[in-house]
């Protein structure tokens, strides 16, 4: 009996050892696996959480031209951007820039790349010109289609006038300007929606092509049955992508027309810019960037509820 | 009437080295075929130029008595099954199996008829409305065979379909396959590397090796008769055991690897020469058990010793070779232990060292094998 009793005490201070090297453990892969996460911890503090909180708390003050904080306002900065005419332009004009560049640039990049894909001799060359656009930075770009664009001296208008046709102020007439800028950033956009575009084509099984081919397929049949529903999760992010880089456009407006003329190019992101830097208004500035964050996260989620039922994972 | 003809095909890539060279075959109507060759043997690659998926670098091929070389893959009126099943993920098992028919744009009421024929042939009825993501191996396989039952093309071309299986479903399926081939009357075109699957599904076999016909014929005849060293070492499980050998100067002595030393009574090796080195093999099943038996006996120390229930398989050691016996029933024996086996001249096969070619076939496998019914 004693002895039954002392080989169960045995065996409990056993089990407590047991029980804490086990945590002794967990401690040690915790600290361990924290310090891998440090480094993105810190710079994602630095550079992601601590603006953004930032901004949030100036959205609610008025500030001095240097940026400190004056008057707490409350919601009064949001009240008032949503009967300023020129947000509320911007808003505008920002959805039919969207309108106008992602669907154009997705069909646009989507035959270059049913073309692109097939195996022809030279192909590479292609591959290569279709998706260069995107090693050119925005700068380069704006300052390339700066010159096109020239009323006097631009490639375009030289073309119009062999036509006989009168020449368009593109960047500077009101009903052309934004269009203008939607050209230039369907450009820019499809060198990179083109490359993951061909990736997804690429990854798509050949056996599928090849067996469609043995049962009597024609080229459209197979473009509709398995080129797009299995490409449908790539064009999916795509689209994703470039709606959110279309609300956040920045560079092209500041080089080619400065969000002029009459505010017909003034994006959102330009519109907090110079609310911000030149109007010196960082507490509204910074309510529109709120504003526009939460319509991005709004607009992504939206998506992802739509899209996710039409999208064939594997 | 041959369905499937090749005359002289010879398949290159730029114009390099020959893949394949001078296949020259013919398939009958309503025949299970199988071409077996361990992997870079060419195999698929001949079966993808049948199907009109590679071009034909050189050569003639006939179906139905048309050269069709300059046929696209779907005026061959054929049907093929990959390897991977190649089923579209984003469609249902009805839509898959359709897919063909309503690309051929064939009638909606015809589509259903053919697609409910299929389905109870295969035990799909229940499964039409999935995804394929949603079933087994051996159900996608099932699909895949459905996708090529409601084409009715009369050939029909198969691609290593049961690699992907485990070895249960994979013996399941074969009898499957050769049911349908059977009752459908189709002329099957079937690759694998699975000797096993070649001996047991095919009417006929072909053994390729590096782009070059090594045989054709039925199982047992390879089995039996293998034309040369490859081929007899390629077909069959155990391999067949092979050793060098050289006949004594009486020519009644063979002795093999420098250890077995048999004596031959000549009649039986009428047409191999005496003076020249020769490879000789035997099957494992006629390496027989010693013990009680008076002539022909050697004793061989095992090295190894796998027992499988109904038979044993033990490995000896023959000079720098690994020979193993199959004995029936169970047997115990030791590692290391010399054990007294019995090898009959009879049975041997010779074949010449430099060009691999079979000399002679075992005069007694040839009567006694195949037992008709």
């Amino acid at each position: 009996m004693r002895m039954a009793n002392s080989a169960l005490e045995a065996n409990e201070t056993f089990m407590y050892q047991v029980e804490r090297v086990k945590k002794k453990n967990r401690k040690l892969s915790f600290i361990k696996g924290m310090l891998f996460l440090l480094p993105s911890l810190i710079l994602f503090s630095v550079f992601l959480f601590y603006p953004m909180l930032k901004t949030i708390y100036l959205s609610f003050f008025l500030t001095d031209a240097k940026g400190a904080t004056t008057v707490f306002v409350g919601w009064d900065n949001y009240k008032e951007i949503f009967t300023d005419s020129v947000f509320l332009k911007g808003m505008k004009n920002t959805f039919l820039f969207v309108f106008y560049t992602v669907p154009l640039t997705v069909i646009i990049s989507l035959f270059l790349t049913v073309i692109a894909n097939e195996k022809l001799k030279g192909i590479g060359v292609f591959r290569t010109i279709f998706s260069s656009t995107m090693g050119v930075s925005v700068a380069a770009a704006s300052v390339f289609w700066l010159y096109l664009f020239n009323p006097t001296m631009g490639l375009l208008n030289k073309f119009l006038e062999l036509l006989g046709a009168e020449s368009i102020g593109w960047l500077t007439d009101p009903d052309w300007a934004l269009f203008a800028v939607s050209v230039t950033t369907i450009w820019m956009n499809i060198g990179f929606t083109f490359l993951i575009l061909l990736g997804g084509l690429q990854s798509i099984d050949s056996s599928l092509y090849e067996s469609a081919d043995i049962e009597g397929s024609s080229y459209f049949y197979k473009l509709r049955r398995i080129t797009i529903p299995m490409l449908s999760p790539t064009l999916f992010f795509v689209i994703t992508v470039s709606i959110i880089n279309a609300f956040q456009t920045f560079g092209q407006i500041d080089i080619l027309t400065q969000g002029g003329p009459a505010n017909e190019t003034n994006l959102i992101v330009y519109s907090i810019y110079r609310e911000a830097f030149v109007n010196y208004q960082f507490g509204s500035a910074s309510a529109q960037a709120i504003v526009l964050f939460i319509f991005i996260l709004l607009m992504t989620a939206l998506q992802f509820k739509l899209g996710e039922r039409r999208v064939h994972y594997q | 009437m041959s369905q499937v003809e090749l005359i002289d095909i010879t398949k290159s890539y730029d114009k390099q080295k020959d893949v394949l060279n001078g296949i020259n075959l013919s398939i009958e109507e309503g025949e299970f075929f199988v071409l077996v060759g361990p992997s870079g043997s060419g195999k698929s690659t001949l079966l993808r130029m049948i199907a009109g998926l590679e071009e034909i670098s050189g050569g003639f091929l006939k179906i139905n008595d048309q050269t069709v070389n300059h046929l696209p893959p779907k005026e061959r009126n054929l049907s093929m099954v990959f390897q991977n099943y190649a089923l579209y993920p984003h469609l249902t098992v009805e839509q898959n199996i359709l897919f063909g028919l309503k690309a051929r744009k064939v009638e909606k009421r015809e589509q259903q008829i053919r697609l409910m024929e299929a389905a109870e042939m295969l035990g799909l009825t229940e499964l039409l409305k999935r995804k394929p993501r949603e079933l087994s191996g051996g159900q996608r396989q099932r699909v895949a065979l459905g996708r090529s039952v409601v084409s009715h093309a009369p050939l029909c071309l198969m691609d290593e379909p049961l690699s992907n299986l485990d070895a249960k479903l994979r013996a399941n399926m074969r009898v499957q396959i050769r049911r349908l081939q059977k009752q459908l009357g189709l002329t099957m075109i079937y690759v694998t590397h699975d000797q096993v699957e070649a001996m047991t599904m095919g009417d006929r076999i072909m053994v390729l090796n590096e782009g070059k016909i090594q045989q054709v014929g039925k199982p047992i005849t390879l089995y039996n008769e293998p034309e040369n060293l490859f081929v007899a070492s390629f077909i069959g499980s155990p391999k067949m055991n092979l050793g060098n050998a050289a006949f004594f100067a009486d020519g009644n002595h063979l002795i093999i690897e420098n250890q077995l030393h048999i004596s031959i009574d000549p009649d039986v090796i009428m047409g191999v020469p005496k003076d020249r080195n020769l490879k000789v093999g035997i099957r494992a099943e006629h390496l027989f058990p010693g013990e009680s038996k008076k002539d022909h006996i050697h004793h061989l120390e095992a090295v190894n010793v796998e027992q499988l229930g109904n038979e044993t398989l033990i490995a000896f050691e023959v000079g720098s070779e690994l020979w193993t016996a199959k004995w029936p029933g169970q047997w115990t024996i030791e590692f290391g232990q010399k054990v007294p086996v019995q090898i009959l001249p009879q049975y041997l096969l010779f074949f010449d060292v430099e060009t691999g070619q079979l000399i002679q076939s075992a005069d007694i496998g040839k009567l006694r094998e195949v037992v008709t019914i």
